[in-house]
């Protein structure tokens, strides 16, 4: 780096800038789409364990119903995004990279879209924290930036770590994508209020807006509907990829860096993304649950692009079809180019976490074929969380996983950054990804070993339990044959003998 | 004082033992995969060298020379060099179990490495005085350790360069350690007066 | 020729003599290393392996006749394990980890004669006499000493199907280097 940049850098020493291709669908004003015949509401759209359905096949539900409830700590129940039938209760494809089946409520709408009973808060400043956060995990609402993790989770946390500053994040530096983008542009009032209602959940003093400044309008929108709040921040953030990870942006605004294996909340700070605010704002103030979401609808193989509002559920199919899809796409990616998931097909229903849907042409969907490594580097300036990304990829290219996680590799967020300027174009994040699995499936097995070995010994404990019981019924057994036998005898001769129980000693 | 700096130099670098005259190629080439067992590797075979000059000049100087039983120095070096290393075995178990178990069945090797052999003979070959063959063997067995430390380092990489499958594993080594020695064959050019 | 043998002899009791202290002074206990092996196996005493029970499996690996990739309910990370404690390189790509499978119960043809759950080392099998018998999946490792017992063959080992939360990423296939000739 020349001494020229190191004077005038205006962006970060990481990262990457993707051309981002947000426009025209960005400016698109947003639309709704027409409710669907169908919809498929995935069990798991959370992280966390599913949720558990309540609900019963041919049974009626009203839109905002409670269709399945949360399981465990770590877990988000689901509502009926409209009223209808529920059709069927069974496996649908997951929108997961796996193309795996997972269990799915599939709702025909009647078309009348009738609401449930709705619980309003005229104010929720008037609540006690513990009661915001209950609403919120009743409502379903998750992290809508993609990580999808329970919301009222985190406000528990940030409330037991005393969290002091809330980022919000309307970073959405991920390409292609533009519904945080039109969320505050359009409703940046709503976002506000649901970003003061989480300060007040968690505890939190000030409130930092942290936006992209390729982003100008969605500022001023912020800008004016935060005017009023002395101590709610509208920060405009350098566009570069991935300023929108959770660290990173913590980093920009704040300066603290979050340990490895830290939680952001440990260095008193909690990241809340726009969406997630404005559907707090919704449970809070309309007592609506998170029943339909803002999706991009981008790429070139669509002839409409822009953003629309869908219900949770909605196959990608008839989000396509709104959107005008010219030929065939070469590939469909749910969620943003760089770490978004490529579905197998259009029939996968969108989830809560389904920032956008993008039907990549020909030409977009390329991937060059993979060279050798040149060991350039490029991958270790681009790498956000400063690792080796070549020296990792190495490591499990060669099968040595715990060399690679002596290199940081639970660190890696998968950003993608390494694999964009790879010049030998080498997939570094499926290389990460796969070993991470392998090491968290390693180590569930030995979990799972740990746990044979204690049912294992809790068995043989079991059996010497038994065993010793039988003895010590069979002495008692005995000693009371014994001692009727002597009564007998006793009975019999004229001197009473006094009998002593053995128990005692059949006891130890 | 500077020709005994000198002896250390030339010997570790310029008249290299393993890669100038080709003596204990066989822990170089088998505890070399990394770094940890090649350094352990190293110091103990520093030890056997340096214990094993010093033990056969006294053998040499007190018992061959005098009685006239140079016919027995063979048979008597490799006693003393077997005893040598058989102590080393159990101080490394005792101190260093993970070594012990990472050294392997290369540990009782050292008792055939030919570089240690070797030098006791040059050693008594030479004519060395007391000091000198100490020094002698003790520089010898530093430059064994240097070169068995690069090239496990070097191996510790090349471990996860993708090859040609022909060319995977040992014979990558042995081309390897050939550039290794002509590297080496450098430090014959220096003259150090 | 006498100075010879004696010399030779001389030196060979002397050194003989040193190593014999230094045995004594560097002594170290005998191996716990098979204690050290039993305690990272499951403990099940399934048999999988074919030894009767985790302790002779583990001394089989101790003395190098059972390889550490024996257990299959331990699978890869076992072998791990066992491979980092006694210092040995191991191909984990050729370790059988067809992935877990657990017993099921046809529960129209189970007679509840409770042959099963007396079997079960980690008492994964629920049931009294005369009622129908259950696995318990979380406790249930897969290893097969039920299923001869049935008399009915209402039980059969199936592969645990893989779920989203368990399905990993495969690993990139790997590069072929073209050999410019």
């Amino acid at each position: 780096m020349g001494i020229f940049e190191k004077i005038f850098r205006h962006h970060p020493p990481w990262g990457v800038h993707p051309d981002d291709h947000k426009l025209p669908a960005a400016n698109a004003p947003l639309r709704s789409l027409p409710l669907p015949a169908l919809l498929y509401v995935p069990m798991q759209q959370h992280v966390g364990s599913p949720a558990r359905p309540v609900v019963l096949v041919g049974q009626h539900v009203l839109k905002g119903q409670l269709i399945a409830e949360a399981q465990g700590n770590v877990s988000a129940p689901v509502h009926a995004p409209t009223s209808g039938r529920i059709s069927a209760i069974g496996e649908v494809t997951a929108p997961h990279p796996s193309g795996l089946a997972q269990l799915a409520i599939t709702i025909a709408a009647d078309g009348a879209d009738t609401w449930c009973e709705r619980l309003p808060v005229d104010d929720p400043f008037a609540l006690a924290p513990e009661e915001i956060a209950r609403r919120t995990a009743a409502a379903g609402v998750v992290g809508l930036g993609g990580a999808t993790f329970p919301a009222a989770v985190k406000f528990n946390l940030g409330r037991r770590l005393k969290v002091n500053t809330l980022i919000v994040n309307g970073g959405e530096c991920e390409p292609y994508l533009s519904s945080d983008d039109r969320i505050m542009r359009d409703r940046a009032a709503e976002v506000v209020d649901g970003l003061r209602i989480v300060m007040y959940a968690i505890g939190a003093r000030e409130a930092l807006v942290g936006i992209e400044d390729n982003k100008p309008q969605a500022i001023a929108a912020m800008r004016v509907a935060a005017a009023a709040f002395g101590n709610v921040q509208v920060r405009p953030v350098p566009a570069r990829y991935p300023m929108g990870s959770d660290k990173q942006l913590i980093q920009t605004l704040t300066g603290k860096e979050v340990p490895a294996d830290a939680r952001a909340a440990e260095v008193g700070v909690l990241v809340h993304n726009v969406s997630t605010c404005a559907a707090v704002h919704r449970a809070l103030r309309r007592g609506e649950p998170l029943v339909e979401r803002i999706v991009t609808l981008n790429g070139g193989a669509l002839t409409r692009p822009g953003n629309l509002l869908a219900p949770i559920g909605t196959p990608v199919v008839d989000l396509l079809r709104f959107a005008g899809v010219s030929g065939r796409p070469a590939r469909l990616v749910l969620g943003g180019p760089m770490m978004g998931i490529v579905l197998p097909h259009a029939r996968v229903p969108i989830v809560k976490g389904a920032s956008g849907i993008l039907a990549f042409d020909a030409a977009e969907a390329h991937v060059a074929e993979a060279g050798p490594c040149i060991r350039c580097g490029s991958c270790t300036r681009a790498c956000p969380m400063g690792l080796l990304p070549l020296e990792m990829a190495s490591r499990i290219g060669a099968d040595d996983l715990a060399g690679a996680a002596g290199f940081g590799l639970s660190d890696c967020i998968g950003c993608g950054c390494c694999a964009y300027v790879c010049p030998s174009h080498i997939p570094l994040v499926q290389y990460f990804s796969y070993a991470k699995g392998e090491l968290s499936a390693r180590e569930r097995s030995k979990l799972r070993n740990d746990a044979t070995r204690r049912l294992a010994e809790e068995r043989v404990a079991r059996l010497e339990r038994e065993a010793r019981e039988k003895a010590a019924a069979a002495a008692r057994r005995k000693a009371e044959r014994d001692a009727a036998k002597a009564a007998a005898g006793a009975a019999a001769r004229p001197l009473p003998v006094r009998i002593v129980k053995p128990a005692s000693e059949a006891a130890t | 004082m500077t020709a005994y700096l000198l002896l250390l130099l030339s010997t570790a670098l310029v008249n290299n033992v393993v890669l100038v005259k080709f003596l204990g190629l066989c822990p170089f080439m088998g505890v070399s995969r990394n770094m940890d067992s090649a350094l352990g590797m190293g110091l103990a075979t520093t030890f056997v060298i340096t214990l094993a000059c010093a033990a056969t000049w006294l053998l040499e100087h007190w018992l061959l020379a005098p009685f006239d039983l140079g016919y027995l120095r063979i048979l008597t070096f490799i006693l003393v060099i077997a005893a040598t290393v058989q102590f080393v075995e159990m101080v490394v178990k005792k101190s260093a179990p993970a070594l012990y178990q990472a050294l392997g069945i290369y540990l009782p090797l050292i008792t055939t490495n030919c570089a240690v052999l070797g030098l006791a003979l040059l050693t008594a070959q030479e004519k060395m005085s007391f000091l000198r063959s100490l020094v002698y063997g003790f520089g010898s067995a530093l430059g064994f350790t240097l070169v068995l430390l690069i090239f496990a380092g070097l191996r510790e990489r090349l471990a996860l360069a993708r090859v040609p499958a022909a060319f995977a594993g040992a014979p990558l080594s042995f081309i390897l350690a050939s550039l290794l020695s002509l590297a080496f064959m450098g430090f014959a050019g220096l003259s150090f007066q | 020729m006498w100075l010879a043998i004696f010399s030779l002899t001389l030196l060979g009791t002397l050194l003989g003599l040193a190593l014999g202290l230094a045995a004594k002074r560097f002594h170290v206990e005998a191996s716990s290393i098979v204690a050290e092996i039993e305690a990272l196996m499951p403990g099940s005493n399934c048999g999988q392996c074919g030894f009767a029970g985790c302790p002779r499996a583990a001394a089989a690996i101790a003395d190098g006749s059972a390889p550490v990739t024996v257990c299959p309910p331990g699978g890869k990370a076992l072998a791990q394990m066992l491979a980092a404690r006694l210092g040995i390189s191991i191909d984990l790509t050729s370790v059988a980890d067809e992935g877990p499978q657990i017993a099921i119960v046809a529960e129209d043809i189970c007679i509840g004669c409770c042959r099963c759950s007396k079997v079960c080392p980690t008492d994964a099998i629920v049931g009294a006499a005369k009622q129908i018998h259950n696995v318990i999946r979380e406790a249930c490792t897969g290893c097969g000493n039920c299923i001869d017992r049935c008399p009915t063959e209402a039980l059969l080992l199936q592969p645990l199907p893989v779920t989203v939360q368990h399905w990993v990423w495969p690993k990139p296939a790997t590069v072929v280097i073209a050999l410019a000739v």
